[in-house]
């Protein structure tokens, strides 16, 4: 069975986001970046569902040769090979259309990306992807079962939790409880230098949308201390002030 | 320039979502002076559906098929793409809930409409057209300019207010085509969170964390969200040890909420905490160390402790919902 997994490098979650003095980009000044802690889960998934059905995990990048060391983190983790194309991610859509041309000619049984990535949080990349390869898409899914050619998808709906089947081939968008990521070992970590990384050249893609600004949320103002021994001040702040209530 | 709401319902009902993007939609295309139709897939009533006139729909386009009772994204997709097709729709607006994020972006690729996801506002510009929503997990805001011809906004709920006026929308029935591909995945269960409000759907949300020491000590937790209408939530080390469930979790790696009022009460506000919460348009923290981060990103604090501060807050409301 063929896996493909479509990862991302965003700010250690851990970063205090600024952004360049023209706000037209974000500020990546000593910032660590790690792969994306949602499509971590869907490599530790895709690789256990290797264990027991057989067959080749493959990690594919949109972005610069900077991303290099994470993709390189991806196979120590696990993955057999890695594709990286070539360019500077713009949008979802321009993402999601990389990576299409690349699957359509290399035919994946399984592609899985994170829910979302942690720095544009759109969600879009697993469900374009579909919807470009004419496959059916699963956003949001906290449990994957393969059963030969059905797989069972459990993913978060308003109030609840879904169960999907779908045919493979599918494209799914990983959200936690999918899997526990899983740390590299020494083993993973030396063999990871000498497996495949094939670099190939974006294809020409409209660019539909692009983000032109940026800037930080509006600070809030100073906190009101209430004494404890007097909550219901609380209550009448909350009412009468905050309207909240 | 006409505009097209996919108007969700959650077993033939609509809800706030639903309304707020009704309301964005139609103030849109009052701005440009363009049409207001709404989709509705699956068996809404008649009396439902003309009353998405109330928000600002003057029609509703509503598409009835045994196949679409439960979400498909690639069938919704198809039908909400048709009808934008037939309604020569130049904005497209999805609210931006699981269904909605499930939907936008095959609608956006069928459309080569270029996508918001996750809309908090008007548009600050209509040429170019520039929507700001949040990035880096609530830290960070950013303008995304769409550059395509059509557009489709993923309206993030509780981001926009809900606009009611008279109104009555007139009904038509839509068939669109289906593909056999659009029904390759299928919807074999639903298992509902039960009784309690969708936790991105409160408006008032008490959440609590490691400071309540066990999972025994959330009766009071529950007692006072009750007491408020709210939604519970909890910190992740709390959702990790099993003391709550999953489905409870917010933060960076949880779920984003932007409630009116955030009641935390023994979560210490680290970053990645914040970053799921910090949309809240009133936060009151309840902690005993006064050095709690959280402190700075609230509105109101107490310093005190949660066992005794949270009983007297329990009577203060029950005493204040008595005289209101
Ligand atoms: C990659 C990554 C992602 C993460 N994602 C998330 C996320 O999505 N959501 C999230 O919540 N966390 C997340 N975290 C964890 C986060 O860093 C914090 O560890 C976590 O939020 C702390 O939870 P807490 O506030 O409940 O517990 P603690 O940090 O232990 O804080 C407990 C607080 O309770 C107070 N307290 C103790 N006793 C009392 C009492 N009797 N009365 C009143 N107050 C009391 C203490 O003063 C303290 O402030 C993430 C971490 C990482 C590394």
């Amino acid at each position: 069975m063929k896996f493909l997994v479509c990862i991302t490098q965003v700010p250690d979650t851990t970063t205090k986001i600024t952004f360049t003095p023209d706000k037209k980009a974000f500020n990546a000044a000593g910032v660590q970046f790690i792969i994306n802690p949602y499509d971590e889960i869907a490599l530790t998934r895709a690789l256990e569902l290797k264990e027991t059905l057989g067959g080749t995990v493959t990690v594919i990048n949109v972005g610069q040769a900077v991303t290099e060391a994470n993709i390189r983190k991806a196979l120590a983790i696990g993955a057999d090979d890695a594709i990286r194309i070539n360019t500077e991610p713009t949008d979802a859509y321009y993402v999601a259309f990389q990576i299409a041309e690349v699957a359509k000619k290399n035919g994946y049984d399984v592609i899985l990306t994170g829910k979302e990535s942690i720095d544009y949080n759109g969600g879009q990349v697993p469900m374009m992807l579909g919807e470009l390869m004419g496959l059916p898409s699963v956003s949001v899914a906290t449990k994957l079962d393969i059963n030969g050619t059905v797989a069972t998808l459990e993913r978060e709906i308003d109030g609840g939790k879904e169960v999907v089947e779908t045919k493979l081939p599918f494209v799914a968008g990983a959200q936690k409880g999918m899997a526990e990521p899983r740390i590299p070992n020494m083993r993973g970590i030396m063999t990871a230098r000498t497996k495949p990384l094939t670099v190939v050249e974006p294809a020409a893609c409209d660019l539909l949308s692009s983000s032109v600004l940026f800037d930080s949320p509006a600070a809030k103002g100073e906190c009101k201390m209430i004494d404890p021994n007097n909550v219901g001040e609380l209550v009448n702040l909350l009412h009468t002030e905050a309207k909240a209530i | 320039m006409s505009v097209l709401i996919f108007a969700e319902n959650w077993d033939g009902k609509f809800k706030k979502s639903t309304y707020e993007a009704i309301s964005y939609g139609a103030e849109l295309a009052k701005q440009a002076g363009g049409s207001v139709t709404a989709v509705v897939v699956g068996n809404v009533s008649d009396e439902d559906m003309k009353a998405l006139g109330k928000y600002g729909a003057q029609k509703v386009l509503s598409v009835k098929n045994d196949k679409l009772n439960a979400m498909n994204p690639s069938a919704y997709a198809s039908a909400i793409a048709q009808a934008s097709q037939k309604e020569s729709a130049k904005i497209i607006v999805i609210s931006y809930t699981y269904s909605g994020r499930s939907v936008a972006g095959r609608v956006a690729v069928r459309m080569k409409a270029g996508l918001v996801a996750g809309a908090t506002a008007l548009p600050s510009s209509t040429s170019p057209f520039t929507i700001r929503k949040k990035c880096f997990s609530g830290k960070g805001l950013t303008d995304v300019v769409v550059s395509s011809d059509v557009k489709v906004v993923g309206l993030t709920p509780n981001s926009y207010k809900v606009n009611t006026a008279d109104g009555s929308a007139s009904i038509e029935s839509f068939t669109p085509t289906f593909s056999d591909a659009d029904f390759a995945s299928t919807s074999k269960e639903t298992k509902k969170t039960s009784g309690k409000i969708p936790l991105t759907e409160a408006d008032i949300v008490v959440s609590a964390g490691r400071g309540l020491k066990g999972p025994e000590n959330w009766g009071m937790v529950e007692q006072l969200a009750e007491l408020l209408g709210a939604a519970t939530a909890c910190s992740k080390p709390v959702a990790d040890v099993g003391w709550r469930p999953h489905h409870e979790h917010v933060g960076q790696t949880g779920i984003t909420i932007g409630p009116n009022l955030y009641i935390a009460i023994g979560i210490s506000g680290a970053i990645q905490h914040l970053a799921g919460v910090s949309s809240s348009k009133v936060i009151v923290v309840i902690n005993n160390d006064k050095e709690a981060p959280f402190f700075k990103a609230a509105n109101y604090g107490i310093c005190g402790d949660a066992f005794e501060v949270v009983p007297k807050l329990i009577e203060e409301v029950k005493k204040f919902k008595s005289a209101h």
